[in-house]
């Protein structure tokens, strides 16, 4: 008999930090100890803190363990598994509670999540379609296909309230029956699964972790629209989740879930996966439409819609990842069950990917209408390091930051909308006072310049040319009127663009002009960067009443700039040949290097800039 | 596949996650303290968890724990019922431990030569 499993998570994230490694070790380990045939190890998807990674899970007890290092499996069979002791070393500590963590539903990060859509990651064996039809996979597709009319489905999931996971958040029912009412054969579905933002991996995590849900919710979509064929649109970034994706295909063709004739009701679904190069762009459902068909990936006006004329000029429909994950419980356990979660215009639950300056980088999934302040203190942990937090970016390159007086707003699809953000497929970006808001609107607007497909110009010139103003922002060239000139071309470019990408571009622009405005004028007016990121505007002195001489800062300096002083152990910088990389402060370890940015006026009246100037004209010691 | 094949792969599937979810109506915990692992207790674990699954007995978790200040009356082994009394078990061998199996988990008979003590039932 097997007395206990260990759920080792093989998602991504735990894989890059070692996860499939542990596995084999501790396989060997407790073969070793003779106890192969009593403890099943299982690979599962994304269990969610991939910042603790690897971690695993012990069950029946619900263990958690993190941070597994290979090293440490010998210690961790023999206390836990021969000994039947916790292995405390490696529990984890609860950021919320401060305390030691022995079970995962003790463990705050776990405990205030809803999980809906993430119910099997990290449960199952996602590459064994048996743990998921154990967990009720694929009785969504029987019950409707042997007792539901097209038309109750639609109606269940309008009743639902179910909204598009993939940003916009359009009521997937009317999608669908748009889509369904449409006279024209063949109809086909897509699964968009080409999740380009920066610091989102949801919908990679319910790919590897729980592939099966996806390709239910689809047979489902499929079947209520009257469609036969269906397409996966994923990034080639994505290998893991294709390799997973081709196995439970694989495997539900053996199973006869899908093909032809399901639950001997005549019914056909097929299902395909396309593999997508890597272009944001592609993510706007035009454009990835294009690239199924084969041609470059770039968008089309709309209308016609896509349940209209979508691919190869067919009705077409197109969800998200999430949004398909989504069908399976709604059917299962009612559309009012799932309308309980959330609020009133934004039902059920959604998965956010935490990232950024934040304790638990991970998968958290809650219901609509938890605050801001509930997802990253209650289950991200806060801040690292005890630093202050500045801002929350959500919905990535299309979304907008959300500073700290808006902590206590309730999130949902309106909620967001109205301080000027979006919710986009969940991504959030967490920053703290060390992150300059200038920075951070450049650095998404270099992304979206980057990935602008270049058909219309307001998308491709209006996004350069707003890269340019920020680039000199950053740099303190700028001047007063390049402010008014941003945020001119920043509505030019939402209002004219094409598709999504253009449209909604300028909003990381927006939101921190409209949040940040100090910060931009410091940099603007006073040339200074007040959370001391954007290197152009800052200063590195040596605070020689601390520093030791230990040169550290000298051997760092790629542009060898920092002399030791004459008969004396201290060193300084020569300010005017600094290239202000860096490398000075993060290699002290003496707290010594000052990194500041006083900007024009004290930069000029600084005594002990004028004093190193002085010496520095007098003495320039060389030091070989 | 239809629903009636679906249903019963489901029913067989399960079985291999069951471990993972709920708990059981029994709960064997046996003491793997260095005494008991001295006097034998993982010989006695083995021969239940083989008996267990020759039994197909489905509603049954088998856990480990340290020393549980029974020494002297090593291998001990206690059988905890879900909201119910909780039966200690000692000086067992793996014979011994293939009756408890067969008798207690299986029939719900407590085996009372073997038991010793007994834990006051939960208020």
């Amino acid at each position: 008999m097997i007395r206990a499993h260990i759920l080792v998570c093989a998602g991504a994230g735990c894989i890059s930090c070692g996860g499939h490694a542990l596995k084999d070790v501790l396989a060997t380990e407790l073969k070793k100890r003779g106890l192969d045939e009593e403890i099943k190890i299982v690979e599962t998807g994304c269990m969610g803190p991939c910042d603790l990674g690897p971690v695993m899970l012990v069950h029946p007890e619900g263990t958690f363990y993190q941070r597994v290092t290979a090293l440490e499996v010998p210690r961790l069979v023999e206390e836990h598994f021969i000994k039947g002791r916790l292995y405390t070393k490696l529990l984890p500590k609860d950021d919320v509670t401060a305390n030691v963590v022995t079970t995962q539903r003790d463990f705050s990060f776990f405990a205030k999540q809803e999980k809906i859509v993430l119910e099997n990651c990290g449960l199952i064996d996602s590459e064994n379609i048996e743990e998921y039809i154990a967990r009720d996979g694929y009785a969504a597709l029987g019950k409707v296909l042997t007792s539901m009319k097209p038309e109750q489905v639609i109606a269940e999931i309008k009743a639902s309230g179910l909204r598009g996971r993939g940003g916009a958040g359009f009521p997937t029912g009317v999608k669908w029956e748009l889509m369904a009412k449409a006279p024209v054969t063949p109809k086909y579905v897509i699964c968009n699964a080409d999740e380009g933002d920066p610091g989102a991996f949801m919908n990679r995590a319910v790919l590897e972790g729980d592939p099966h849900r996806v390709l239910e919710g689809m047979a489902i979509g499929a079947y209520a629209m009257g469609a036969n064929r269906g397409f996966i649109y994923i990034r080639a970034e994505y290998p893991l989740a294709i390799k997973r994706l081709n196995i439970a295909i694989a495997q539900a063709y053996k199973h006869g879930l899908l093909g032809k004739n399901l639950f001997d009701t005549g019914y056909d679904f097929d299902i395909e996966i396309r593999i997508g190069a890597g272009a944001f762009v592609c993510g706007e459902e035009t454009a990835l439409m294009r690239s199924i068909e084969g041609r470059r990936g770039q968008p089309m006006p709309r209308p016609p819609f896509p349940a209209q004329r979508g691919l190869w000029g067919k009705p077409t429909n197109i969800n998200n990842v999430e949004t398909w994950a989504t069908i399976k419980p709604i059917i299962l356990k009612g559309a009012k069950w799932y309308a309980s979660f959330g609020t009133e215009k934004s039902k059920g639950t959604k998965v956010f990917a935490l990232a950024g300056k934040i304790r638990n980088t991970g998968l958290a999934e809650v219901p609509y209408g938890t605050t801001l302040r509930e997802i990253i203190f209650g289950i991200g942990g806060g801040i690292p390091k005890d630093k202050k937090f500045k801002a929350v970016q959500t919905g990535g390159p299309s979304g907008g930051v959300i500073p700290a007086q808006h902590l206590d707003e309730r999130v949902d699809y309106e909620s967001l909308q109205k301080l000027g953000s979006i919710m986009g497929s969940g991504g959030m970006v967490v920053m703290d006072e060390d992150s300059c808001m200038v920075d951070v609107a450049r650095f998404f607007m270099d992304f979206c310049c980057d990935e602008s497909c270049g058909k219309c110009p307001p998308c491709r010139v209006g996004t350069r040319q707003m890269l340019n103003l920020l680039d000199r922002i950053c740099t303190g060239e700028a001047e007063l009127a390049d402010i008014e000139k941003l945020e001119s071309l920043a509505t030019v470019v939402r209002d004219a663009s094409l598709c999504g990408l253009g449209q909604t571009a300028p909003n990381p622009v927006l939101t921190t002009l409209r949040y940040f405005r100090d910060e931009y004028l410091a940099h603007v007016v006073e040339k200074r960067c007040p959370a001391r990121v954007c290197r152009e505007l800052l200063e590195f002195r040596i605070n020689e009443e601390t520093c030791v001489g230990c040169s550290l800062c000298a051997r760092a300096c790629p542009v060898h700039t920092i002399f030791k002083r004459d008969g004396q152990k201290k060193y300084y910088i020569v300010e005017d040949a600094c290239i202000q990389c860096g490398a000075c402060f993060d290699a002290c370890r003496f707290d010594s290097v000052l990194k500041t940015s006083d900007g024009m006026n004290a930069r000029s009246v600084a005594p002990a800039a004028l004093e190193t100037s002085s010496t520095r004209a007098t003495k320039p010691v060389m030091e070989k | 596949m239809n629903l009636e094949e679906l249903k019963k792969l489901k029913e067989k599937a399960q079985r291999q996650v069951a471990l993972r979810e709920g708990s059981k109506k029994y709960r064997v915990v046996v003491s793997m303290g260095t005494s008991g692992i001295a006097a034998g207790a993982r010989e006695v674990m083995k021969s239940m968890l083989d008996e267990i699954e020759k039994r197909g007995l489905e509603d049954v978790e088998v856990r480990v724990t340290g020393e549980v200040g029974l020494e002297d009356v090593e291998p001990v082994v206690r059988v905890e019922e879900a909201g119910g009394e909780k039966t200690t078990y000692a000086h067992l061998d793996a014979e011994k431990a293939k009756k408890i199996v067969a008798e207690h988990l299986e029939q719900g008979k407590k085996v009372e030569n073997l038991a010793v003590g007994k834990e006051k039932k939960p208020e």
